[in-house]
């Protein structure tokens, strides 16, 4: 049995009043500091001895991070700090971003929702994170405030591995942008997890799919999988299928089967890797019939 | 390690205190200001038995740090009742059954609180969705549930 872990282990609690400054201290310590938003991954790693930080940035409040807008003309900008239940109750999200608020709403409970945020679960870069594939389907970037000035980081390519991003030392995230969403937007996250309050996903499924006049279709759908390989993953196989076969129940059956083929999940103490690859196929014939019907106008 | 000056108002009392960095708000309420109501389960987010309103929200008090706190507002379980009258979520848990070990019992007391603050007449799955994040090993929840929908109708 492990113990439990009361005390966090030694480090020092830095808050910088600029981004500025904020950077350059990340940079100048690099290894050994980190940035701070509700902490909800950090201090579980700390007791458990993985990290070892002797200092953490509190970056919350720094200039950009603290609100959430949305203009009809931008799109949707979460300041680094806002909170998921701040996503998940926040009504153009609801409208515009369904796919999102589900997934956020769908983060542990309630009261640990009100400090963890979905910058912190990008920035994790964790392959279970679960709004992590609604904001890559979303065609969402992250604006980044590095020693160097600040630059946009497009999600897609941001992943590289477990705990692994495109973010260097120095870099402190300042909000995360989602443009526009292509007209009839609808979206769908489920989650398969052990419990629901304190659980990683044994797998999360994200799905997005709009009118598209340009397929041969006339629709677009789009499939994210987490906690089914070392980033998470965008089956592409998936999009294109439904794209260029006329939607059918067969054809969403082939889009499963090729979501199946396309992970590589692991054993691990939540499930086998078998399970998770037949609940992939499952899970995602039932997103996707449920997407295709709102499309469809058959259900709403 | 570096010490911070935080102002906290815990309960509507103000308090001025140094806190080290790796305080935590859990440990800060029990060890410094004595207010044990607030119970430590897993130190790690997962139980809710050291859940308290922060400016308004619950939250997990374990996954908080107490210099994270300079400025805010905090409510434990002992600042539910109005003097000697209980809050309506507390005279509501004296419902049979409700309270058994009754170590999970403050956690939700504050997440009960909270949600009839935010929607005062909650459905059973509504009850049930709020309190995910609230562990209870001796009622079954059964009676916990009945707790809040009673609460929901005194208040
Ligand atoms: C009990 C429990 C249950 C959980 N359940 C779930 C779940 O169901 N689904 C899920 O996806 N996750 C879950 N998590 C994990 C965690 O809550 C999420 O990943 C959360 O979104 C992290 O956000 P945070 O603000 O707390 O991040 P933090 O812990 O503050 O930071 C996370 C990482 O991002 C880095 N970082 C933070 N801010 C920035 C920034 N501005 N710029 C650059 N890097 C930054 C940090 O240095 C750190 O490495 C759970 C955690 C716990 C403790
Ligand atoms: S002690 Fe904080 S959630 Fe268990
Ligand atoms: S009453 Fe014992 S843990 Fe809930």
């Amino acid at each position: 049995m492990q113990e439990a872990h009361p005390n966090l282990p030694e480090f020092q609690y830095i808050k910088p009043k600029t981004l500025a400054e904020a950077s350059e201290f990340l940079a100048a310590h690099g290894d050994e500091a980190r940035p701070l938003l509700g902490g909800t991954d950090i201090f579980v790693r700390l007791r458990d001895g993985i990290w070892k930080d002797r200092y953490l940035v509190d970056v919350k409040g720094l200039d950009g991070t603290s609100n959430i807008a949305f203009d009809p003309s931008v799109g949707l900008v979460i300041g680094a700090a806002v909170t998921m239940n701040q996503v998940a109750t926040f009504s153009a999200v609801k409208e515009h971003y369904p796919a999102l608020g589900e997934a956020a709403n769908q983060v542990a409970g309630y009261q640990l929702r009100n400090r963890a945020t979905v910058v912190g679960n990008i920035c994790n870069a964790s392959p279970a994170g679960d709004t992590i594939g609604a904001c890559i389907l979303l065609k969402g970037s992250l604006n980044v405030h590095g020693t160097e000035g600040t630059r946009q980081e497009p999600l897609e390519t941001f992943f590289k591995g477990p705990g692994k991003s495109a973010l260097k030392a120095g870099d402190v995230v300042t909000s995360l942008h989602l443009p526009i969403p292509q007209k009839g937007t609808v979206g769908k996250y489920l989650k398969l997890g052990r419990n629901k309050a304190s659980d990683l996903s044994i797998i999360g499924l994200t799905v997005v799919g709009f009118p598209d006049a340009d397929t041969s279709s006339g629709y677009r759908m789009k499939l994210a999988l987490a906690s089914v390989a070392p980033i998470p993953l965008v089956v592409d196989e998936v999009e294109q299928i439904l794209s260029d076969e006329v939607i059918t129940e067969e054809s969403i059956a082939k889009a499963a089967q090729a979501a199946m083929d396309a992970c590589t999940p692991i054993d691990d103490v939540r499930a086998s890797a078998r399970y998770r690859k037949a609940m992939v196929k499952n899970l995602s014939q039932k997103a996707l019939t449920e997407i295709w019907e709102k499309l469809e106008g058959k259900s709403k | 390690m570096t010490d911070h000056k935080i102002t906290i108002t815990v309960n509507g009392e103000i308090e001025r205190l140094r806190v080290g960095s790796n305080l935590t708000l859990l440990k800060m309420l029990r060890e410094e200001l004595a207010l044990t109501g607030t119970k430590n389960g897993c130190s790690a987010g997962e139980c809710g038995a050291c859940t308290v309103m922060m400016n308004g929200e619950p939250v997990n008090s374990c996954m908080v740090l107490a210099v994270e706190c300079d400025g805010a507002e905090i409510v434990t379980v002992e600042g539910l009742a109005d003097k000697d009258a209980l809050a309506p979520v507390q005279e509501a848990f004296t419902h049979p059954g409700a309270v058994q070990c009754g170590f999970c019992t403050p956690g939700f007391l504050i997440s009960s609180k909270a949600l009839l603050e935010r929607n005062p007449d909650p459905s059973e799955e509504e009850i049930r969705e709020a309190l995910v994040g609230n562990l209870c090993r001796c009622t079954g929840y059964t009676k916990i549930v009945e707790a809040v929908q009673e609460a929901a109708k005194m208040s």
